[in-house]
């Protein structure tokens, strides 16, 4: 199998790659919005925290 | 260290939750990405192409683990609700309201790659068939979750209300998991079940239960992850309205 072949997925590939794509991208939107939404926590934590 | 025991019952408070969380999270991200890679190589490079659909049943490996993470997780929520209810426990209503984006997110993986396998194996992108619509309900179930948490400004009050919900709508899980046993639904019956042997080669369903089980650490490391943020964001308003004692 060539990587014409493996990208074009018998001709399927926009069923394929679109189940695809979509998901990797969601994951890696939700992972990057986690990440800066704990990391904006842990900062306002430190810099409230002993103030009050 | 040796010399007195851990005091587990610390770590179901709150405050000292998170630390605990962050070092947990690094033990189950790491095992799943590389579950996801072992699973991907199989599903998309080893895996032949099926004898009648050719290679789009490949969506299969990102499908069916997103459809059983879907139902999982609002089972876990569902416990975690039921616990917060029972025992007025503020970590466990946490524990629901980390996990629901991502039960959401794998709901709508579910519907995506559905209706994308859909159209070349069926003709259609949707039907409103029992199965399809059943988990539609599940998103909207997720949805409504996420909107009445959003709703309500009193995070206990919330987390109340969110825990109702939750537990109501559990009577759609064996719904969605019985509709194509009890209905006559276009999508087809379980490839996998814990009674009779699978029907689909070794190969394919090796693929599918290394995505699966990655899919299921990647839940348990973003919630683990998400809980932190939100035990700090509740912690940060309490001080800010709640008693001089609360901030110290």
């Amino acid at each position: 199998m060539s990587l014409g072949d493996f990208f074009a997925m018998g001709g399927k590939a926009f069923y394929v790659w679109g189940a695809y794509g979509v998901t990797a991208l969601l994951i890696i939107v939700e992972v990057l919005a986690v990440s800066a939404r704990v990391r904006n926590a842990r900062g306002a934590a430190e810099s409230g925290g002993g103030s009050r | 260290m040796s010399a007195h025991s851990v005091n587990w019952f610390r770590f179901a408070s709150p405050a000292s939750f998170p630390p605990l969380a962050r070092a947990l999270v690094p033990w189950f991200a790491i095992p799943s990405a590389l579950l996801a890679a072992a699973g991907l190589y199989l599903g998309l490079i080893v895996a032949p192409a099926d004898a009648q659909q050719g290679e789009v049943y490949r969506i299969i490996f990102i499908h069916v683990a997103a459809a059983w993470m879907s139902m999982f997780i609002y089972m876990v929520m569902a416990f975690w609700s039921a616990v917060s209810l029972m025992f007025n426990a503020r970590l466990a209503a946490m524990m629901a309201q980390a996990l629901a984006p991502t039960g959401a997110l794998f709901t709508f993986i579910a519907l995506w790659t559905g209706s994308l396998w859909g159209k070349p194996a069926w003709g259609t992108y949707w039907a409103w068939d029992a199965r399809m619509t059943s988990e539609l309900i599940l998103l909207f179930l997720y949805f409504g979750y996420l909107a009445l948490r959003n709703a309500i400004a009193d995070a206990r009050r919330a987390d109340r209300a969110c825990s109702v919900l939750v537990l109501v709508g559990v009577v759609n899980i064996p719904v969605i998991y019985f509709s194509v046993q009890w209905w006559n639904t276009l999508h087809q019956g379980a490839t996998v079940s814990l009674t009779a042997a699978p029907r689909m080669a070794a190969i394919m369903l090796t693929a599918m239960l290394l995505m699966t089980l990655a899919a299921w650490l990647y839940t348990i490391a973003i919630s683990l992850v998400r809980v932190q943020a939100i035990v700090l964001e509740r912690e940060r308003s309490v001080s800010w309205t709640g008693p001089a004692e609360a901030s110290q």
